[in-house]
C-alpha cells in the first residue's frame, strides 16, 4: 500500500512547498513553547523532560559530593573529618538521594523526553499531569536535601528501620519526618509518570506499530512503569504507618504494644527491591537501543528481551527478604526469597547473552556509547555475581551489612544504571541539543570514571569480608583495612573526575560548533527523526510504520515524514493534537487533544508539597489551609483542561482518515490513567491490608480477646451505605447516556451525601466501641484502615459533586460523559476497597 | 485441549503464566509465614503445611503447563518460526505466542525453584 494511494482528492498537495511551510508554520506556533517568565508555565514533553533530567543530575552531584566526603573520612583509620553524628546524615541522604532523587526520576525524565519521539507521537497524553510530577518531584527533593544545611537530615541509613527512627531519644529532630513526608510527596510524582508512561507507550503508538513491532525501551518502559505502580505504593503505606507512629504515638512497629519493627522492613523491601530492577531496567534499554545501532543489525531475539524484561518484572517481587535473612525469619521463609533470587539470574542473564549474540553477529562500529555499554556490561555482570553469592542465606549471614554488600550494590548500580546512562547520554544528546558530545572528552571520561570506579570498589569487597561494617564513621587501624580503603578514596575521585568531564561536555559553550548531522549515528528507529537542532513539534508528520527499524526498512521513510505525507500534518485547528491507537495492533482510534502550557500544574504542586513539609513540622492549622489550596487547584485545573467537548465530533487526520475527538469509557485515555491510577492505589491499600494479617500471623490472639471494636453493627451500615453510594454512581452514568439528565443530576447529588454518611458510619464504629490507637497496635490498625477507607469515600463525595457540577453548567452531556465514566471506575475500586476493609475489620475476627 | 480454537494473544495472555508463579509464591510464603510466624514452637513439624504446598505446586505446574501446551501448539501452527517482525496479524500472534512461551518455560522453572526449600526443611526453625 503506497502513500499515494491513500490521497483523497481534496487532500492539501503535500508536494507544495508552499502548503507545507503554511503547515510548519502552524505547527511551529501551536508547540512554540512560552516566551518570558511563562516559560515556566510550558508542560511540552521536551521542556518538561529536559528540566526534569537536569535537576535529577543536580541531586546525583550533590549525592556525590557525599560520597566523596564519606571517602574522605575513611580515607585513614580514626578519622575525624566527619563527626559521626554528620557522617551519619551524609550517608543517609546519599542514599536516600541517588535512589529517590536521581535514579528513579531519571527513568521517568529520560522517558518523558524520548519516549514521544520513538512512538512518533507529538506528546505523551496527560502532559500537564508530567509537569505536576516534575514540580512535586523539585519540591521534595529540595526539601529533603536542603535539610542538611541546617544540621537536620535524617540520620539512619536510607532505609529507616525502626526502632531508631521512631523513638525520639535514639533520633531527636525532624530527620525522620522529612524523610517520610518529602519522599512519600516524591513518590506521589512517580506514580503520576508510571500512569503517563503506562498510557503513552499502549494507547500513543504511531499508526501501523503493532505489539511486535514496539521499540524494545517501549517494553522495558512499559514493565517498569508497571513495576512502580505495584512497588511504591506498599512503601506509602509503610510511610502512613511510621509518620502515624511519630506524630501521635500509634505502635505499628513497637512490640511493648503488639507492633513489630519487622513490618516496615518488610514494606519497605517489597518496594525497596522491585526498585533496584526499576532502576536498572531503563538503563538497560537504553542499551537495547544503542546495541542496534552500532552491531548495524537488528536485535537478535526480541522476543527474548521481551521475556526477560517481563521475566524480571514479575520475579523481582519475590526477592524482598533477601534484604532480611538476618532478622530471624524461620528458614524456610528465606529459603523461598533465595530460591526466588536465584531464579532471577536467568532472565537477567538472558538479555545480557541477547546483546552479546547481537554484537557478534553485527558489524560493531566502535563509538563512545559503545565504550560505556561495554564497560556497563563487564561491571554489571561481577555485581550480578556477587548478588548470587549474597542470595545465598549463609553466605549473606556472613557478609550482611559488611562492605561486601556496599561493593556488591555499587557494582550493580553503576555498572547497570550509570554506565548504560552515560552511554545514553552521549548517544542521546543530539536530540536534545542538536550537537554531539566530544568524542575525546567522552573516551576520557570513560577511562577515568572505568578505572576510577573498579579501583575503588573492587577493595570494598576485602575491606568487607575483613570485617569491615557498613554506615559506621570509623574504624581502628588494628583491622587492617586502611590501604584498602585509602585506594578505594582516593579512586573515588578519579571516578568523580570522570563525571565531571561528562558534565563540562555537557555544559560548555559550544554556539560555534556546527549542528550535528541528522540520525548521526545511522540509527534505525522512530527517535531519529529528530531534526537537528529539533522542532517543538516532535514529529513533522505522525508516521505509518510497518518495521521495527522504519529509518533502516521503510523506503523513503525521512522524507516522506518531512514532506507530511502521513497522519497529522498541519494544525488547521491550532489545537495541539495526537494520536490515540489501539493496544495490540495500531489502529488509529482517536485525535487527542493535549493540553497547552498552565501554571495550574506548579500551584497544585506547590500547594500538594505545602501540605507534606507543614506537616513534617507539625504546624496543623497550615496543613489543612495547604489542604484546602491543594484541592481546589486541582479541581480548577481539572475543571478548565480536562475532558473538554469539541466544536465538531469528528476530523480529517490526513490520508482521507476521519477520527473522533472525544471519546469516553473504556475508549478514552483518562479511563485508562484513572484505572491504573486505581490499581496503585488499591496496591497501598493491600499494603494496608498486609499489615493487618501480619499481625494476625504474629500474634496468637489477634485481635486481643478483650477488644470489642470496631463491633459488626456500624461496619454493616457503612458497607450498605457504601454500595448504595456505588449503586448511584453506575446508575447515574447509566441515566445520563439514556438522555434522563434530571434523574442523573438526582443520583449525583445522592451520591455525594451517601458517600459522605458511609464514611462517617465507617469511622463511629471504631470510635463509638472506645478503640484508642495508641493504647495497642490492635486499634491502631483497625483505625489505619478505617480511615483510609473514609478518605477515599470522601474523595469520591467530592468526584460526584464535581460531575453534577459539569452536568448543571453543560461541560457533561449524555454523549460526552467523560467525567461521569471515570468516576463510576472510581467507585468501583472504592467499592472493592469498601468491602475489603469491612469485611476484614468486622466479619474476619468473627470467622476465627 | 482448544476448547475455544485458537485463542487471540494479547497482554493477558502474555502474563498468565508469571502471575500464576507469583500466586505460588505468595501462597507459599503466606502459608508458611501463618505456620510458623508466631514462633510459638520452631521445632514442630510443618508436614501438613509442605503437603499443601506440594499440591499447590502440581496444580501451578499443571496450569503453567497448558499454558505451554497451547502456545506451543498456535506457535507451531503459524509456522514456528521465530522470526516475527512483519506488518502482520500473523506476526504479531507469532511474536505473542513464542514470548508466553519463553514466560511459561521461565515460570515452570521458578515454580520448582520455590519448591525445593520445602523438600529441603520440615519444621519453623
Amino acid at each position: 500500500m503506497t502513500q499515494a494511494t491513500l490521497y483523497p482528492s481534496d487532500a492539501p498537495n503535500q508536494d507544495d512547498e508552499e502548503v507545507r511551510r503554511g503547515q510548519e508554520e502552524r505547527l511551529r506556533k501551536v508547540w512554540a513553547a512560552p516566551k518570558g517568565w511563562r516559560y515556566w508555565s510550558a508542560v511540552n514533553n521536551t521542556e518538561v523532560g529536559i528540566w526534569y533530567t537536569a535537576v535529577a543530575f543536580g541531586f546525583m552531584l550533590f549525592a556525590g559530593v557525599l560520597a566523596l566526603m564519606m571517602r574522605v573520612q575513611l580515607a585513614v583509620p580514626d578519622n575525624d573529618f566527619l563527626s559521626a553524628t554528620f557522617y551519619n546524615q551524609v550517608y543517609t541522604l546519599h542514599g536516600t538521594a541517588m535512589m529517590f532523587l536521581f535514579a528513579v526520576p531519571i527513568f521517568e525524565a529520560v522517558a518523558i523526553i524520548l519516549l514521544p519521539q520513538m512512538l512518533g507521537a507529538r506528546d505523551l497524553p496527560f502532559p500537564r499531569l508530567s509537569a505536576f510530577g516534575f514540580w512535586c518531584f523539585v519540591i521534595g527533593g529540595v526539601f529533603v536535601c536542603g535539610s542538611i544545611f541546617f544540621d537536620a537530615a535524617p540520620n539512619a541509613g536510607w532505609f529507616m528501620y525502626p526502632p531508631l527512627t521512631t523513638r525520639e531519644q535514639y533520633t531527636p529532630g525532624y530527620g525522620p519526618d522529612i524523610w517520610l513526608l518529602g519522599l512519600s510527596f516524591i513518590e506521589v510524582a512517580s506514580i503520576a509518570a508510571a500512569v503517563e508512561l503506562i498510557v503513552g507507550t499502549l494507547k500513543c503508538r504511531p499508526p501501523g506499530m503493532r505489539l511486535n513491532l514496539m521499540p524494545l525501551y517501549g517494553w522495558y518502559v512499559l514493565v517498569v512503569a508497571g513495576m512502580i505502580l505495584f512497588a511504591f505504593p506498599p512503601l506509602i503505606a509503610g510511610d502512613i504507618l511510621f509518620e502515624l507512629e511519630r506524630l501521635f504515638d500509634w505502635p505499628f512497629f513497637d512490640p511493648s504494644r503488639g507492633g513489630d519493627p519487622v513490618l516496615w522492613q518488610h514494606l519497605f523491601w517489597i518496594f525497596g527491591h522491585p526498585e533496584v530492577y526499576i532502576v536498572f531496567l531503563p538503563a538497560i534499554a537504553l542499551v537495547a537501543m544503542i546495541i542496534p545501532t552500532f552491531a548495524q543489525r537488528p536485535i537478535l531475539g526480541y522476543s527474548w528481551i521481551v521475556l526477560a524484561a517481563v521475566g524480571t518484572g514479575f520475579i523481582s517481587f519475590g526477592l524482598w527478604v533477601h534484604h532480611m535473612y538476618t532478622t530471624g525469619l524461620p528458614s524456610i521463609s528465606l529459603g523461598f526469597f533465595s530460591a526466588a533470587s536465584e531464579a532471577v539470574a536467568i532472565p537477567t542473564g538472558v538479555q545480557i547473552f541477547v546483546f552479546i549474540a547481537t554484537l557478534l553477529t553485527g558489524r560493531v562500529i566502535f563509538s563512545v556509547p559503545m565504550l560505556f555499554v561495554s564497560g556497563a556490561l563487564a561491571t554489571f555482570v561481577i555485581g550480578g555475581l556477587t548478588g548470587v553469592m549474597v542470595a545465598l542465606v549463609p553466605f549473606d549471614w556472613q557478609a550482611h551489612d559488611t562492605y561486601f554488600v556496599v561493593a556488591h550494590l555499587h557494582y550493580v548500580l553503576i555498572g547497570g544504571m550509570l554506565f548504560p546512562l552515560s552511554a545514553g547520554i552521549y548517544y542521546y544528546w543530539p536530540i536534545v541539543s542538536g550537537r554531539r558530545l566530544s568524542d575525546r572528552l567522552g573516551k576520557l571520561a570513560f577511562w577515568l570514571m572505568f578505572v576510577g570506579f573498579n579501583v575503588a570498589f573492587m577493595p570494598m569487597h576485602y575491606s568487607g569480608l575483613a570485617g569491615m561494617a557498613r554506615r559506621v564513621w570509623t574504624y581502628p587501624e588494628s583491622m587492617g583495612v586502611g590501604a584498602a580503603n585509602m585506594v578505594s578514596s582516593i579512586s573515588a575521585f578519579v571516578f568523580a573526575a570522570g563525571f565531571l568531564v561528562i558534565v563540562w561536555d555537557v555544559l560548555r559553550p559550544r554556539s560555534k560548533e556546527p549542528y550535528a548531522k541528522r540520525n548521526p549515528w545511522n540509527a534505525g528507529t522512530l527517535e531519529w527523526l529528530s531534526e537537528m537542532p529539533g522542532e517543538s513539534w516532535g514529529v513533522r508528520s505522525v508516521p505509518i510504520v510497518t518495521t521495527r527499524y522504519p529509518i533502516w526498512e521503510q523506503p523513503n521513510f525521512i522524507d516522506d515524514v518531512d514532506k507530511g505525507r502521513f497522519y497529522l500534518p498541519d494544525a488547521t485547528d491550532m489545537k495541539r493534537e495526537t494520536l490515540i491507537t489501539s493496544v495490540l495492533d495500531g489502529s488509529p482510534l482517536q485525535c487527542l487533544r493535549v493540553p497547552g502550557p498552565s501554571f495550574m500544574p506548579m500551584w497544585a504542586a506547590i500547594f500538594t508539597g505545602a501540605v507534606f513539609i507543614f506537616a513534617t513540622f507539625h504546624w496543623w492549622a497550615a496543613t489543612i489551609g495547604a489542604m484546602v489550596l491543594s484541592l481546589v487547584s486541582i479541581i480548577v485545573w481539572l475543571w478548565r483542561g480536562t475532558a473538554q467537548i469539541p466544536e465538531v465530533r469528528e476530523k480529517e487526520v490526513g490520508l482521507g482518515l476521519k477520527l473522533p475527538l472525544y471519546e469516553s469509557g473504556p475508549q478514552s485515555i483518562g479511563w485508562w490513567a484513572m484505572f491504573i491510577t486505581m490499581l496503585g492505589d488499591a496496591t497501598a491499600f493491600m499494603g494496608l491490608i498486609f499489615g493487618y494479617f501480619y499481625f494476625f500471623t504474629i500474634h496468637v490472639d489477634f485481635p486481643p480477646p478483650t477488644t470489642v471494636g470496631p463491633g459488626v453493627l456500624w461496619p454493616t451500615v457503612a458497607l450498605m451505605l457504601f454500595a448504595a453510594a456505588w449503586a448511584s454512581a453506575l446508575l447515574a452514568r447509566w441515566s445520563n447516556r439514556a438522555e434522563h439528565v434530571g434523574v442523573a443530576r438526582f443520583l449525583m447529588a445522592a451520591g455525594v451525601v451517601l458517600s459522605l454518611c458511609a464514611s462517617a458510619s465507617l469511622l463511629w464504629g471504631p470510635y463509638t466501641t472506645g478503640l484508642d490507637p495508641s493504647a495497642h497496635v490492635y486499634p491502631a490498625t483497625v483505625w489505619v484502615l478505617a480511615i483510609w477507607t473514609a478518605v477515599h469515600g470522601a474523595v469520591g463525595s467530592v468526584m460526584f459533586g464535581y460531575c453534577l457540577a459539569r452536568s448543571i453548567t453543560k461541560r457533561m452531556t449524555p454523549a460526552h460523559d467523560i467525567d461521569l465514566s471515570n468516576v463510576a471506575l472510581y467507585w468501583h475500586f472504592m467499592a472493592f476497597t469498601a468491602f475489603f476493609t469491612i469485611a476484614t475489620l468486622a466479619y474476619f475476627p468473627m470467622s476465627v | 485441549m482448544q476448547i475455544f480454537g485458537k485463542t487471540q494473544d494479547n497482554l493477558w495472555t502474555l502474563i498468565a503464566a508469571p502471575t500464576i508463579w507469583a500466586f505460588h509464591f505468595l501462597f507459599c510464603y503466606f502459608l508458611a509465614a501463618y505456620q510458623c510466624a508466631p514462633n510459638a514452637d520452631p521445632f514442630t513439624r510443618i508436614g501438613g503445611t509442605r503437603l499443601a504446598i506440594g499440591v499447590v505446586t502440581v496444580v501451578c505446574l499443571v496450569l503453567i503447563g497448558l499454558i505451554v501446551r497451547r502456545s506451543w501448539r498456535e506457535w507451531r501452527v503459524d509456522g514456528g518460526g521465530t522470526r516475527n517482525n512483519q506488518d502482520t496479524p500473523e506476526a504479531r500472534e507469532r511474536f505473542l505466542e513464542f514470548s508466553t512461551l519463553l514466560l511459561a518455560g521461565l515460570s515452570f522453572t521458578a515454580v520448582i525453584f520455590e519448591t525445593m526449600p520445602v523438600l529441603l526443611i520440615g519444621d519453623c526453625r
